[in-house]
């Protein structure tokens, strides 16, 4: 007998050591570390399709610089200790590059911004310096004579997001991760006050943790269990322009952040950026791609890089970032829900500390020591202003 | 194949799929004499690749493309879309409707940054 309520069927549909909601690269990258602990994991994702939010719609940026203090140790790890080696570790070439991270400015402004980031970073130890105009066009012929300077970050560099998702994917699955896709979750469920089932509209799946790494509905699903983690959804646009002849292996981005990007090893360039119309283009929902921002977003571009004007467009898309109230993720056990732990709120750069967030949050949830302090990620952290 | 393996109900009208538990594995993978021909010619993928894809977990059209760059070439998978999707369901063991429809992208056709940039002016009727 099954008994359909408000809040799915009250069937067990599957147990597994640990429950994981979202299937995007923190859930994939989550499951695939506690698989290599020996845990047996079921991931749970609302899309047809894995890693269909953030994780397939960003710049692929492996980045360093430019991070909130508090987020930079994850960054440098995951730069020395995992992105080396992850191709081989997956079993899948994520086409990682680590050939630097150039910043670029064209005004007085601009430069100020930049070596005020430039200083936070050295100031935590990354090997970070500003680079005059001439020293820009050393480094990279293509840049307009608009640039004036641009901060530098030798250790930045860049990944494919899609082949990387999927490949934490791929080898979870084949470590025995059971992933169901196309499934409605509704909740978190708890018996005797831990978090141990989630409901869906097909059944419960149950385990001796729960973790929610599910982007912009973690907030829903937390709410479930009387958890809120301040956040919002945002906008953003990018496109992918034909395969051009090697060019410039740095990440490319700008004071102004009115665009981002590089050029990936298929030889295409993806380039995200923004019109500043996204709060309005986003009202309805759904990963709408708006007529005017593309051309935004070539615009800012070839200021910057002219030669890049014959570059045909094959593609735009559009994608959400779970922006949070304060700038950088939740990462945490719940004290009040034992059994639950949050991965969410990545504000749109989630992806370059993805490696080194999947093996924390499995660290988290198993109780164990984690490999870096993840104190600051706490989700009890937000306080009001007055 | 049993149709359990994914009963995803694809096409536009389809507003939520069925679950499809992934474990569920579409048998081995057995090399076959055409494995070796070109699929999409944009991004030199074969037959085989694609069918290899499936055996990796890649089981809708979305995840085949963005794991092997199928139908990602300038003709934006307008010439192999329906073979790929027919390679797919042959190997999943399902009717080709129950996957996906692959997403189609703006521009339709390729269009240099210098024109697709020029939008601002060209709505503002300033001449060039």
């Amino acid at each position: 007998m099954t008994e359909r309520t408000s809040e799915g069927i009250d069937t067990l549909a599957g147990m597994a050591d640990f429950v994981i909601v979202g299937a995007g690269v923190i859930g994939c990258a989550t499951a695939y570390n506690l698989a290599l602990r020996g845990h047996s994991v079921i991931v749970l994702e609302k899309d047809e399709s894995i890693g269909n939010g953030g994780s397939s719609r960003n710049g692929g940026g492996v980045r360093q610089s430019g991070r909130d203090a508090r987020e930079l140790p994850l960054a440098m790890y995951a730069v020395e200790n995992i992105w080396p080696g992850l191709s081989d570790e997956l079993g899948a070439d994520v086409e990682y590059v680590k050939r630097g991270n150039l910043r670029l400015g064209k005004t007085e402004h601009h430069l100020e911004i930049l070596q005020g980031l430039a200083r936070t970073g050295v100031e935590h130890g990354l090997d970070m310096r500003m680079l005059d105009a001439n020293e820009v066009r050393e480094m990279n012929p293509f840049l307009s004579d608009e640039v004036i300077g641009a901060s530098w970050c030798p250790t930045d560099g860049h990944a494919n997001p899609l082949r990387t998702t999927l490949a934490f994917y791929r080898r979870a699955r084949e470590l025995g991760v059971r992933f169901i896709s196309g499934v409605q979750v509704t909740g978190v469920r708890k018996l005797h006050g831990r978090a141990c089932q989630v409901a869906t509209t097909t059944g419960l799946y149950e385990g001796d943790g729960v973790i929610l790494a599910a982007g912009l509905g973690t907030r829903t699903l937390a709410a479930s269990v009387g958890i809120d983690v301040p956040m919002h959804g945002l906008l953003i646009e990018a496109l992918v322009t034909e395969m051009e002849p090697t060019m410039f292996p740095q990440m490319l981005g700008t004071a102004d952040a009115d665009f981002y990007g590089h050029q990936t090893a298929h030889g295409s360039f993806v380039f995200g950026g923004d019109s500043g119309l996204e709060e309005a283009n986003g009202y309805a929902g759904g990963v709408p791609t708006s007529s005017v921002t593309a051309p935004a977003i070539c615009r800012s571009i070839m200021k910057y890089v002219p030669r890049l004007a014959d570059a045909k467009i094959v593609r735009t898309w559009s994608g959400w970032e779970d922006e949070s109230a304060d700038g950088v993720p939740v990462i945490s056990s719940i004290d009040e829900v034992p059994g639950l732990t949050i991965a969410c709120a990545f504000t749109g750069h989630g992806f370059g500390i993805s490696p080194i967030v999947g093996r924390l949050v499995a660290e988290l949830a198993c109780g164990e020591e984690t490999t870096l302090d993840v104190s600051a990620f706490r989700y009890d952290r937000f306080h009001a202003w007055a | 194949m049993s149709d359990d393996l994914i009963r995803t109900a694809g096409g536009m009208g389809q507003q939520t799929p069925s679950p499809s538990d992934r474990s569920k594995k579409p048998g081995e993978f057995i090399p076959a004499p055409d494995d070796d021909v070109l699929v999409c010619r944009c991004e030199e993928v074969t037959k085989g690749d694609i069918r290899r894809a499936v055996h990796d977990g890649m089981y809708t059209m979305t995840e085949v493309r963005r794991y092997l760059r199928v139908g990602m070439g300038l003709c934006q998978g307008q010439s192999c879309t329906k073979l790929v999707k027919r390679i797919m369901a042959s190997e999943l063991g399902v009717p080709q409707a129950v996957l996906d429809a692959e997403t189609s992208r703006a521009p339709m056709r390729p269009v240099e940054m210098r024109v697709l940039g020029n939008e601002e002016d060209t709505r503002r009727g300033d001449a060039r």
